[in-house]
């Protein structure tokens, strides 16, 4: 579905990514895990086409995606909920998930599907007219990931879904990840440092260094690598 | 000092107060979504004027009068405002959208003294007479102390803008585009809005507003030159600082507290000192309330 190829991506002078390549197949949940600063949100930025590639190539279903402007690659179906959930602070929770939608034109679908995010969590329908900056950090997790779903993505880029949230609500999180996946059949690329949930969930991962991939296998064996299991797990 | 004439200045105040909020408002826009002063903004309000007072010249000489000429005048102002905003935009500050902040401030400076210059040799450097296109309206005759009928005019017309801009923010799709914008540039990327469209919008939308401040103006002053940009813009800027740069109800507030300001001092204590008590009241303002009077309104959960 997704094909990485070598892509290299600098900050002015500054290179972030040295030669990433990662392949993301139709249906699965993939993880990159690694430590901080290790090029993984960048990755995700890349991908979208908000710090696009100095070099290398990505295709999405065959067509090179790595060219497109970020507005045109959320056109195919490929959206990111960003590290540190990037709410519009003023704007209600309803007004939030009606951007979501931003580029659809089904209104009634939409409202649909709202109504659907408002079932799903209820603490979002009571708050709904209420600014999204003044949600706590689990409710505004939950409305990050409900606003990317609003798009109808058939690919969601997740960056640090569980950063800075309490243990019990972390394992709602990974829970709601895993049934979007599963019911809804979104493939999923899911960026973590809570490298042992995300392993728990995923089908396959990578782990990243200083801006390179160095490290390829499915998640039950990454989650009994030696190597991964001292750096990542803390084992 | 009797309440009469303190009522007369109060009005007085509220018209030009109104007219502020009018530029201002092109300021904070901008400011909110690039972090920009545009500092050329003064000069798009100037071309509104001259636009207007070109297109009314020409139509009087035909033997039009009155409102209609008023009316077409300022469609064709706001046409040709916008698209100078526009082109501004394209030309002085997209190229340096990246760069350092200070690249295209300095820019926008250099924009400012480019468009002066330029009505400067491609008109006059003269004072011209603005036509005087709105009649007196009877009904207003025992108000007339108070308010004229320009005044009258005037009021109405920036209620209605602002009624219309605040629909247009609130309801519309690229209205709604220009808040998540403001609020965070990069997610509004990630849910596909195009933020070099929505910057252009700004820019377009901010320009039409400077040009029907620069009619009004014109109207009620009665002339103008190349050169009314600049007081009219810095007093505009001071506004949408005294409101918190950014906050769109700010700088109609900021607008209104400015020209009443202005008006009382001028007409209390010196009208020579007019430029004082504005510049004054922004200095108070920023020792006591450095983000505006309207500054960060909402606070954010981190």
């Amino acid at each position: 579905m997704l094909e990485v190829r070598g892509i290299q991506t600098f900050y002015g002078n500054i290179q972030a990514l040295k030669s990433v390549s990662l392949s993301i197949r139709e249906g699965e949940i993939v993880t990159l895990i690694g430590a901080n600063g290790a090029g993984k949100s960048t990755t995700l930025m890349s991908i979208c086409g908000v710090t696009p590639p100095r070099h290398g190539e990505i295709l999405f279903r065959g067509q090179p995606i790595h060219r497109l402007g970020a507005e045109k690659i959320v056109t195919l179906g490929i959206c990111q909920v960003p590290e540190g959930r990037h709410i519009f602070p003023q704007m209600s929770v309803l007004e939030n998930l009606e951007m979501g939608a931003y580029l659809r034109q089904d209104k009634a679908a939409i409202k649909a599907d709202v109504d659907e995010v408002f079932e799903r969590f209820p603490i979002l329908g009571k708050r709904r007219q209420q600014a999204g900056g003044t949600l706590s950090g689990g409710e505004q997790q939950m409305l990050a990931i409900s606003r990317a779903l609003l798009a109808r993505p058939t690919l969601l880029l997740l960056d640090e879904p569980s950063l800075g949230l309490a243990p019990l609500i972390i394992k709602q999180i990974f829970e709601i990840i895993r049934k979007i996946n599963a019911e809804s059949n979104t493939t999923v690329f899911l960026v973590e440092q809570n490298a042992n949930q995300a392993l728990k969930i995923a089908h396959r991962g990578y782990v990243m260094e200083n801006g390179a991939i160095t490290l390829e296998d499915r998640a039950d064996n990454l989650l009994s690598n030696e190597e991964v299991k001292k750096a990542y797990l803390g084992i | 000092m009797d309440s009469e004439y303190f009522f007369e200045l109060l009005c007085g105040g509220l018209v030009k107060g109104s007219i502020y909020a009018l530029i201002a408002l092109g300021y904070t826009m901008v400011y909110g979504i690039i972090q920009l002063i545009n500092f050329a903004h003064g000069e798009i309000y100037m071309i509104g004027a001259f636009v207007a007072f070109i297109v009314s010249g020409v139509l009087t000489l035909t033997g039009y009068g009155g409102p209609t000429v008023l009316l077409l005048a300022a469609v064709i102002a706001i046409i040709y405002a916008a698209a100078y905003g526009y082109t501004l935009e394209k030309i002085a500050y997209r190229p340096l959208r990246a760069a350092p902040r200070l690249s295209p401030l300095i820019s926008a400076i250099g924009a400012s003294i480019f468009l002066t210059n330029y009505v400067q040799l491609a008109q006059t450097p003269d004072f011209l007479p603005f036509p005087e296109l709105i009649t007196d309206f009877d009904f207003m005759e025992p108000f007339s102390r108070y308010v004229s009928s320009v005044d009258l005019v005037i009021l109405v017309v920036t209620t209605l803008t602002m009624i219309a801009l605040t629909v247009l923010i609130k309801y519309t799709r690229v209205g709604k585009a220009m808040r998540a914008t403001q609020q965070d540039a990069v997610m509004a990327r990630l849910v596909g809005i195009n933020v070099d469209r929505v910057i252009s919008a700004t820019f377009i939308i901010g320009s039409a507003l400077a040009a029907i401040a620069g009619v009004l103006i014109a109207s009620r002053t009665g002339q103008i030159n190349s050169a009314i940009g600049f007081m009219a813009g810095i007093k505009a800027f001071t506004a949408a600082v005294l409101g918190g740069i950014g906050n769109i109800p700010g700088a109609v507030l900021g607008g209104l507290v400015l020209g009443i300001a202005e008006t009382l001092g001028a007409g209390y204590i010196s009208s020579a000192y007019e430029d004082v008590f504005a510049f004054g009241l922004l200095v108070l303002i920023l020792v006591l309330r450095p983000a505006g009077l309207l500054g960060k309104a909402v606070k954010q959960k981190v």
